[in-house]
C-alpha cells in the first residue's frame, strides 16, 4: 500500500503513490490515437505478404480513384528523402554490413510486412478499404529462416552484399583457451534463446504536422529526441523546425527505442499533402514489424576445478538480425556480453558474436536487451555444471562469486563492476526460501507423480546507459553521447517544473523525480511537476531505455537541483545576514544551521529571485539547466528463485512461487521498485514459458495475434514475493541503480533452472526455451537431451 | 460506403443519437464520435480487453460490438465510472495499490474489475485471476492488479495472498 504524502524533506524512500495516476484512471490519459487535429488525414499501408521477393509492379490506380481517397505512394515517390533509415553502431574497426534499408520498400521486399505502398484518405475505415485495391506483382526470390541455414551458405537476404554475415565481434579477457587447459571438467552446450516480440498492450502511431515550414510529430515514443534529429536530417530540415512529442505511451519495452519507417513516412506525406496525417497501427502490424528481440543461438562452453570453480568461459553467439539493421540492431549482443561473466569471479572469459540476416523482421533492443539472453548462457550452464560435479546449486554459485571486497571490481574483459555483495543478497533469497524444507517436499510430490522443481538465478547486469567515453564514437561506437539533461524551474510562487531529456512511459519516473526535488527543495513532491517527452519544451535528451532514467537522468536533475539550491542559498544568505555555507534545507525551510525558526520557504525565496532584488553579482530568476554524463555504468544485481510444478502428462509447467531479491541501490520509492520487478519478472516467464514469434519454413509469420502469441495473462501468474538489499552506487550522488530491465534478466533462467530440475528425474539433463508443454513433453519422451 | 444507420445509446447518463456505417464499432462511436477516448484499442481479436465498457450492466469488449447491435442500451464507459475527486472504489484501489504503470490497458482492467466484483463482491484471489484473464496488461506482471481488486473489494491483501 502506497502513502498519499510525505512531509517536506521525507519524499525520498516514501511510497508515495503516482503523480501520473488520476488522468490514467479515469480515462482522461492522451495516447496517440486520442489525439485530433482539424483536417487529419488518415494513413495505412500495403504491406508486402512475400517474405522475399523483387517487386515486378505496383498498380495504385484503383486505389486512387476510390472515395476518400487523398493520395497513394509508392517508394519511387519518396526518391527525395535524405537518405535510408538510420543505423547508428558504428565500432571502430569492425565491418558492419549495412544494407539500404527504405520507409517504403524500393524494387525489393525482404520480409512478410515491408512496406511497399501507402495509402492517404479522409479516415480510418476508407483507408484499410483501400489498401486491398493497391494491386502488387512479386517476383518470389529464395527464402531464408533459419539462422544457421543463413550463415552457411543459404539463399541471400542482400544479394548485393555477397553474403548473410553482418559483422563479426568479440570481446575477450585472459586466455580461454590456457583456462580450458586447467579445468578437471569441461560443460558444453547449445544455448538457444528465440525471438520474442515486444507487445505493449499501446501499438505504434504517429500524426504528423506539417505546416508553415514546421514539423510537429506526436509519435508514440521512447525516443522523442532522437527521433527529432533524424526526421529533419532526412526531411532536410534544421532541428529548430522540428517538434516531436511523445504523448502518454502506452508501453514500450524497446519497441519503441527506434526510428521508424513509419514515422519518416507519416512527416514527408504530411510535407507533400500540407495536411496532417495520421497512423495508428494494427496489432497485426505491430507483431509483424515492430522490431522484435533475442533470437540468439549461443554454443557455450564453461570449464571448472573440482571445486567447482570457473577457469574458463567461452561464449559463440550467431544473433538472427532478421532482414535489416535498425538503430542499434549489431549493438545488442555486445550488451551482453559485457556482463558475461555474471556476478562470477571468473579469469579468462570470452564472447565472439556473428550477426546474420534472415528474411524475417528485423531484431533490436527489447527489454534487457543482451542481458537476459547473456544471463541465461552462465545461469542454465553453471546448473549444468553443478550437476555435473555433483555439487549443490547454492554452493557453486557462493564459490565463484565476486568478493564484496573486490568491488569496484575489474572483470577479465576489463568492464567495471561499480558495486556488489552477491553473498548478502543470496543470504536474503534464502532467509525467504528454505531450501532444505523445498527439497524434502519435492522428493514426498515426487512419490504421489508430482514433478515440482527449484531454479536459482543469481545475476548482475549493465545499465544505467551510459557513459559517453565508454559507449560513444571512440568507445563502442554508438553515434552518440548517451548523458542526460534536467531544467529545473522554480516559478514566481515557488512552484516547481522539471524537465527532464529522459521520456518515460509507465515507469513512474514523474513520481520519482519530483521526490528527488522535492527534499532537495524543503517542499512536497505535490508542487513538483515533471515534464518529458516533448522536444519543444526543455534541453536536448536521449530519452528512456537501458534502465538509465533513474540513474542517469534522475542524477541530471539532482545535480540541477543541487545548482538551484547553491544559488537560493546565496539569496538566502544575504537576506539573513548570514554565509550561504551555513544556510541549510530543513523542515521546508531554508535557514541559517542551528537557527531553524527564523529560515525561509522556497517561494520566498522564489518571489526575491523574480520580484524582489537578488543579490548583487547575481542573476535574477531561479532557473538551470544540467547536462550529466556518467563516469561509469551501474550494475545492479539479485538472487531469484522460482518453483515450477510440470504435469508429466502434459508437459505444461506452471510458476508455482516466485522470490525475488534484489539490489538497486539507494531506493527512492521502493513501490516503483516493486512494480518494475514484477512486470519484468512475468515478461522473463513470457519468454520462458509462453512466449515465441514463429515463422515457418517460407517466412510466413504463424503469430501475427494475440490468439497466437500468447503473452501470460493474469490466471498463469502467481502472486510475487519480493525483499531487497542496498547497496549503494558509488557512481551517482543518489546511489542509485537502475530496476527496469533487472527481473527480466533474471527470469527466463530462474525459470529454466526449475523446469529442469523438476523433469530431472524424468531423465531430462538439459532443454531449451520455450518450456511449452508440447517442447517439454516430448524431452521427457525423447531420448538425450533436447537441445533444439 | 453503404448508408448509415440511426443509432439510440444512453453512454454515462447522457442520450445520444448516432448516424453510423453498420460495420462502426462500438468502440471507434465511443471513441471518434462521441470523443470518450478513455476506451482503447490494443488488439484486432478481442484478446486483451483494453476496449472494455459495461453494456446495460455487462463488461463487454467494445472492439466486437458493433454499435448497431448497441441501439438502445446503456453504455457507461471509464469516465464514467468516477472521476477525480468522485472516484470509484475500484480505481481508487489501483491508485492506491499501484495497480498501473503505462495506463494504456488500466480503463479496460478496471472496468472488467468493476463488473466482477458487481457480480462477486468477495472474490478470491484464483477467483480475481480468473475473472480478468480476458485483460492483459504488459506492465504490472499482475501482481498490484489483483492487490487493488482485493483492497476495492475490503479484503486483506496479506490475508488472501497466504490462505
Amino acid at each position: 500500500m502506497s502513502v498519499t504524502s510525505a512531509a517536506p524533506g521525507g519524499s525520498v524512500g516514501a511510497a508515495l503513490r503516482r503523480k501520473e495516476d488520476p488522468p490514467l484512471i479515469t480515462g482522461m490519459g492522451r495516447y496517440i490515437d486520442d489525439i485530433s487535429i482539424t483536417g487529419t488525414l488518415w494513413m495505412a499501408f500495403v504491406r508486402s505478404p512475400e517474405a522475399h521477393a523483387k517487386i515486378t509492379s505496383i498498380d495504385t490506380s484503383a486505389a486512387a480513384a476510390r472515395d476518400g481517397i487523398v493520395a497513394v505512394f509508392t517508394g519511387a515517390d519518396m526518391a527525395d528523402i535524405g537518405g535510408p533509415l538510420p543505423m547508428a553502431w558504428v565500432p571502430p574497426g569492425v565491418e558492419v554490413n549495412n544494407p539500404e534499408h527504405w520507409p517504403l520498400a524500393r524494387d525489393e521486399v525482404n520480409h512478410v510486412g515491408d512496406p511497399v505502398a501507402v495509402v492517404i484518405g479522409e479516415d480510418r475505415y476508407a483507408v484499410s478499404d483501400a489498401i486491398e485495391d493497391v494491386v502488387v506483382e512479386y517476383e518470389s526470390l529464395p527464402v531464408v529462416v533459419d539462422p544457421e541455414q543463413a550463415i552457411a551458405g543459404g539463399p541471400l537476404v542482400h544479394e548485393s552484399l555477397g553474403t548473410n554475415k553482418v559483422h563479426e565481434w568479440t570481446l575477450a579477457g585472459g586466455d580461454v583457451e590456457a583456462g580450458f587447459a586447467e579445468a578437471d571438467v569441461i560443460v558444453e552446450r547449445r544455448v538457444v534463446n528465440h525471438r520474442i516480440a515486444g507487445a505493449p498492450i499501446e501499438c505504434r502511431g504517429v500524426i504528423a504536422d506539417y505546416r508553415a515550414g514546421s514539423l510537429t510529430l506526436h509519435s508514440s515514443t521512447q525516443v522523442p529526441h532522437f527521433v527529432r534529429l533524424f526526421m529533419a536530417l532526412l526531411l532536410g530540415l534544421t532541428e529548430d523546425r522540428v517538434r516531436v512529442i511523445a504523448p502518454d505511451v502506452g508501453g514500450g519495452f524497446g519497441q519503441k527505442l527506434q526510428v521508424y519507417g513509419e514515422e519518416l513516412t507519416a512527416c514527408w506525406a504530411s510535407k507533400r499533402l500540407e495536411r496532417p496525417v495520421k497512423w495508428v497501427e494494427t496489432r497485426s502490424e505491430n507483431m509483424s514489424v515492430a522490431h522484435q528481440g533475442r533470437d540468439q543461438i549461443a554454443q557455450v562452453r564453461m570449464g571448472a576445478k573440482r571445486d567447482g570453480t570457473i577457469t574458463a568461459w567461452h561464449v559463440k553467439i550467431l544473433a538472427d538480425f532478421g532482414a535489416y539493421n535498425m538503430i542499434l540492431t549489431p549493438l545488442i549482443p555486445s550488451l551482453g556480453a559485457f556482463v558475461m561473466g555474471g556476478c562470477y569471479k571468473i579469469p579468462n572469459v570470452q564472447t565472439d558474436i556473428v550477426g546474420v540476416f534472415t528474411n524475417k523482421c528485423p531484431t533490436d533492443a527489447i527489454r534487457g536487451a543482451g542481458r537476459p539472453e547473456a544471463t541465461q548462457m552462465i545461469e542454465v550452464t553453471l546448473d549444468q555444471l553443478a550437476h555435473e560435479l555433483e555439487l549443490d546449486m547454492v554452493e557453486i554459485r557462493r564459490r565463484n562469486f565476486i568478493p564484496k571486497e573486490d568491488f569496484p571490481a575489474a572483470t577479465a574483459t576489463g568492464v567495471v563492476y561499480d558495486s556488489g555483495d552477491y553473498h548478502a543478497t543470496l543470504d536474503r533469497l534464502l532467509e525467504n526460501f528454505d531450501i532444505d524444507a523445498f527439497r524434502s517436499e519435492q522428493q514426498r510430490l515426487r512419490s504421489e507423480g508430482i514433478y515440482r522443481g527449484l531454479g536459482l538465478c543469481t545475476w548482475t547486469e549493465i545499465c544505467g546507459l551510459a557513459p559517453s567515453r565508454i559507449t560513444g564514437p571512440a568507445g563502442v561506437g554508438v553515434q552518440a553521447g548517451l548523458w542526460e539533461s534536467a531544467m529545473v524551474r522554480v516559478h514566481n510562487t515557488g512552484a516547481v517544473t522539471v524537465y527532464t531529456g529522459t521520456s518515460p512511459h509507465g515507469q513512474g519516473l514523474d513520481t520519482a523525480m519530483a521526490q528527488i526535488v522535492a527534499d532537495k527543495l524543503g517542499v512536497e513532491a505535490s508542487v513538483v511537476d515533471v515534464i518529458h517527452g516533448d522536444t519543444g519544451t526543455g534541453p536536448e535528451g536521449r530519452g528512456t531505455y537501458g534502465s538509465r532514467s533513474l540513474a542517469t537522468g534522475g542524477e541530471a536533475v539532482a545535480k540541477c537541483t543541487d545548482k538551484i539550491v547553491a544559488k537560493a542559498k546565496q539569496i538566502v544568505a544575504a537576506e539573513l545576514e548570514a554565509a550561504a555555507e551555513d544556510i541549510v534545507v530543513e523542515n521546508g525551510k531554508f535557514s541559517v544551521k542551528g537557527s531553524p525558526d527564523t529560515g525561509m520557504a522556497l517561494a520566498d525565496v522564489a518571489g526575491i529571485a523574480y520580484i524582489g532584488a537578488v543579490p548583487e553579482g547575481l542573476e535574477p530568476g531561479l532557473e538551470e539547466t544540467t547536462f550529466y554524463d556518467p563516469e561509469n555504468f551501474v550494475f545492479p544485481f539479485g538472487a531469484h528463485a522460482c518453483v515450477v510444478d510440470v504435469d508429466a502428462e502434459t508437459g505444461k509447467a506452471s510458476v508455482i512461487r516466485y522470490v525475488a531479491v534484489d539490489d538497486c541501490g539507494n531506493p527512492i520509492n521502493p513501490m516503483l521498485i516493486e512494480g518494475q520487478v514484477h512486470g519484468g519478472v512475468v515478461y522473463g516467464i513470457g519468454q520462458a514459458l509462453y512466449e515465441r514469434v514463429h515463422y515457418d519454413s517460407e517466412g510466413q509469420l504463424v503469430t501475427g495475434t494475440f490468439v497466437d502469441y500468447a503473452i501470460p495473462t493474469a490466471a498463469e501468474i502467481p502472486m510475487f514475493e519480493t525483499d531487497r538489499t542496498v547497496t549503494p552506487s558509488p557512481v551517482n550522488s543518489m546511489g542509485v541503480k537502475g530496476v527496469g530491465e533487472a527481473g527480466t534478466i533474471a527470469a527466463s533462467a530462474a525459470v529454466t533452472n526449475a523446469v529442469i530440475d523438476a523433469i530431472r528425474p524424468l531423465g531430462v539433463d538439459y532443454m531449451n526455451m520455450p518450456l511449452s508443454p508440447m517442447r517439454v513433453w516430448e524431452a521427457i519422451h525423447s531420448e538425450g537431451d533436447s537441445e533444439s | 460506403m453503404s448508408g448509415t444507420v440511426n443509432v439510440r445509446l444512453k453512454v454515462n447518463g447522457d442520450e445520444h443519437e448516432l448516424q453510423v456505417e453498420p460495420r462502426l464499432l462500438l468502440v471507434h462511436a465511443l471513441r471518434d464520435q462521441l470523443g470518450l477516448t478513455g476506451t482503447h484499442v490494443g488488439c484486432d481479436t478481442s484478446n486483451c480487453g483494453a476496449c472494455t465498457v459495461h453494456l446495460d450492466g455487462q463488461s463487454v469488449k467494445s472492439c466486437t460490438v458493433l454499435a448497431v447491435q448497441a441501439d438502445g442500451a446503456e453504455v457507461t464507459t471509464i469516465e464514467g465510472l468516477g472521476s477525480e475527486g468522485d472516484l470509484h472504489p475500484v480505481q481508487e484501489a489501483f491508485w492506491n495499490n499501484h495497480g498501473l504503470q503505462c495506463g494504456y490497458c488500466t480503463p479496460g482492467m478496471i472496468m472488467a474489475a468493476a463488473a466482477l466484483l458487481e457480480e462477486n463482491p468477495k472474490p478470491s484471489q484464483q477467483e480475481i485471476r480468473r475473472g480478468l484473464e480476458g485483460n492483459l496488461c504488459r506492465c504490472t506482471g499482475y501482481h498490484n492488479i489483483i492487490k487493488s481488486v482485493l483492497d476495492a473489494s475490503g479484503q486483506s491483501v496479506s490475508e488472501e495472498v497466504s490462505a
